[in-house]
């Protein structure tokens, strides 16, 4: 293994901008305010300097355009990677990319393939009021013709672009604001990622915590908490929502015959509720508990700090959840 | 909508389990056709269903082991009223001290606990539960398991298993039931010689043989004796609504059961003696049926085979009267001063005292023998 650094989620996202924007010059970067404010979430400080306007380009307030124009693009021979500021905007490309991106393949009988990133931020936890703070990418996952993968840890931010850009079909990266700031370590030599596969990332035998993108950091904490109380727990990274890797969700719960879902979105027809289906459909008798999630409260997530918290699955939701299935009496 | 339940497949029956579903929810099932097999203490036996409709659900899975009186499945009528089921009914009712209350809710267990138990042979509604609401969770089988002693081999379980029904039962009729015998001694010279007459003119398998005679006197005396025809239930006595006679089977394998041969009032001796036959080779192969075990009215037993000049049995509860016979064979009679031989076989008739007295029960046995003496009749 070779050395790492101290890197934050945010600057390994850049990175791998960087990276693809050096080695493909069919990549460019287009989206609100990416060029000369640097992203409204500084992911692509700096990058407008040291690639151009041309590749770096400033677009309208106009989502269904730019988005339009990426599909153009990506048809015509380029690589675009195109930047949504938050899921909730992607709301006004939603015709563009359920209809034109996920669908051109398909409605071509093959001949047209869009080979398109759309990135975007998803997620509470920064105090963004409701219009900036919901996670869709549930409504996404649910279109075919999309694959839509969540990084939830460094490795993933730095190395999922790369799997995307290689894919000749749309791929939709959502990338939680939560997570932006938050720092770790990461080999120098971290590069590409497959996109598809859930992961473990801590193993355990009493209960499988499944979950993605922005709770994985509450969820490790969770089940550090019930380490100490002698419970076991998995925690499986999704990574891929769409398609979700069921082999890995199966394998789990087949091992520790309990399962919560904890999930950032609402919990009517949640990422969660096919998670859970799922386990039901293809688990059932492997199951000595019934599967429980924990999801947001369904309201819309409020500005004020303590209020934003306090609709989200919190660590001690996760353990109590756990709790009731009353793992470690007798 | 009806419920399809465990049925009672005789009255020391408390549980059983569910062997084999023959039909899937959405099927249409006809009145009297076998839906389902259930493996007790006797055996496995296949379960009709006394309702024609559509199966709504399936509420127990194969594998489970449940109380009598337990929903099986639930039936969705088909707009005519349902018709009662028609002998099981009396039998229905369970002996007040040993049905187990049917349960309110179902008991919770975890489908990998099921899992668990079935595959180390424990019945996980006599765990305690130790998970959320008190369901029974894997770790509860895992400790039931390193408990329980190994499983026994099956078949010296399975013995003992029918032993303990059969003790059952018995001690219940001798403890309820006060019985009164009487016996009496049937020539039957005439009967035996038209039988010969009639067997001349068959092929070996299918000739009849003196049993078939005798079930078919007893038929029909019985459905005129309506006494000894029917079900002591909940203090009092309830005719049987046609003469299904409990031929009494033993099995290879050690103890007996007694399943119907139904309206045997009405049928020829020689229908009799391949229902007799059909219920044999049945009862061996387990493929008893359960209206068969549950609504004999009357039950005849015969050990002539085996030597015995007289047989008093013990009633079957909730039936009311038991037939013996035994060996056919040459007896002393006195005929005008002078001792002759004849072929002849000694009826017996053990009877609930609560239904009947002495007198029916000698009528009873003067109208099998008057019966014999006219086997062209029979």
């Amino acid at each position: 293994m070779s050395t790492t650094r101290r890197i934050t989620y945010r600057e390994a996202v850049r990175e791998a901008l960087r990276e693809a924007l050096q080695r493909d010059p069919r990549v460019f970067l287009m989206g609100e305010d990416v060029g000369a404010y640097g992203g409204c979430f500084a992911v692509s400080k700096g990058l407008l300097a040291e690639f151009g306007e041309e590749r770096i380009r400033d677009t309208p307030l106009s989502e269904a355009a730019f988005v339009g124009a990426g599909i153009g693009a990506a048809l015509a021979g380029m690589r675009p990677i195109v930047e949504v500021m938050t899921v909730n905007f992607a709301l006004l490309a939603l015709d563009q990319i359920v209809n034109n991106a996920a669908l051109l393949r398909h409605m071509s009988g093959g001949q047209l393939g869009v080979p398109l990133v759309i990135r975007m931020a998803t997620g509470p936890g920064r105090q963004l009021a409701a219009q900036h703070s919901h996670s869709l990418e549930g409504w996404l996952a649910h279109i075919p013709g999309l694959k839509v993968a969540v990084p939830a840890t460094l490795e993933d931010a730095r190395g999922m672009l790369a799997a995307a850009l290689a894919d000749p079909d749309p791929v939709l990266l959502f990338e939680s604001i939560r997570l932006y700031p938050t720092a770790g370590d990461l080999a120098v030599d971290a590069g590409a990622v497959p996109l598809e596969g859930a992961a473990v990332r801590r193993p355990g035998r009493d209960v499988s915590l499944v979950t993605y993108g922005g709770a994985l950091p509450r969820v490790l904490e969770a089940a550090g908490q019930l380490a100490g109380r002698g419970v076991e727990a998995e925690v499986l990274d999704l990574r891929c929502l769409r398609p979700l890797d069921t082999h890995a969700i199966l394998a789990s719960v087949t091992k520790t015959r309990r399962a919560v879902v904890i999930d950032e979105g609402w919990r009517s027809g949640s990422l969660a509720a096919e998670v859970s289906a799922r386990i039901m459909e293809n688990a059932f008798y492997e199951l000595d508990a019934p599967v429980a999630r924990v999801c947001s409260l369904e309201v819309p997530v409020p500005y004020a700090r303590h209020l934003e918290e306090a609709t989200l699955p919190t660590v001690e939701r996760i353990v109590a959840a756990v709790e009731e299935m009353g793992i470690g009496h007798g | 909508m009806a419920e399809f339940r465990m049925p009672s497949l005789g009255a020391d029956m408390e549980a059983g389990t569910l062997v084999e579903w023959k039909v899937q929810p959405g099927d249409r099932v006809e009145r009297g056709q076998v839906i389902a097999s259930v493996e007790t203490d006797k055996g496995l036996i296949e379960v009709e269903i006394w309702e024609s409709g559509t199966v709504e659900a399936i509420d127990v899975q194969p594998g489970t082991k449940v109380p009598v009186g337990t929903t099986l499945a639930r039936i969705r009528g088909e707009g005519k009223a349902p018709a009662p089921a028609p002998a099981p009914a009396p039998l229905a009712a369970p002996a007040p001290a040993s049905a187990p209350p049917r349960p309110a809710h179902r008991k919770r267990i975890s489908p990998a606990a099921r899992k668990h138990a079935a595959a180390h042979g424990i019945d996980p509604e006599t765990l305690e539960g130790t998970g959320p609401g008190g369901a029974v969770t894997i770790e509860d089988v895992e400790r039931a398991a390193a408990a329980a002693p190994p499983p026994a081999p099956a078949a010296p379980d399975k013995t003992a298993a029918m032993r303990r029904a059969i003790a059952a039962s018995m001690a219940r009729s001798k403890r309820e039931i006060p019985h009164y015998y009487l016996a009496t001694e049937i020539e039957l010279t005439a009967a035996l010689a038209w039988l010969e007459e009639q067997n001349r003119g068959r092929p070996i398998r299918d000739r009849l043989l003196p049993v078939a005679l005798l079930l078919k006197a007893v038929a029909l005396a019985a459905r005129d004796m309506k006494a000894m025809n029917g079900f002591y239930v909940d203090d009092a006595f309830r005719p049987g609504e046609g003469v299904h006679l409990g031929a009494a089977i033993a099995l290879r394998g050690g103890g007996l059961v007694a399943p119907a041969i139904h309206d045997a009032d009405r049928k020829t001796p020689a229908e009799l003696m391949a229902a007799l036959g059909d219920l044999i080779a049945r009862v061996r192969t387990g493929t008893i049926r359960a209206s068969e075990l549950a609504d004999p009215t009357l039950t005849v037993t015969s050990l002539g085979d085996l030597g015995v000049p007289t047989v008093y049995g013990v009633i079957h509860p909730p039936q009311v009267a038991l037939v013996g016979f035994g060996r056919i064979g040459p007896r002393p009679f006195c005929v005008e001063g002078g001792v002759v031989a004849r072929q002849a076989v000694v009826a017996t008739l053990a009877a609930d005292h609560r239904v009947s007295d002495g007198v029916q029960g000698a009528r009873f046995l003067a109208a099998i023998d008057r019966l014999l003496q006219r086997p062209e009749a029979l």
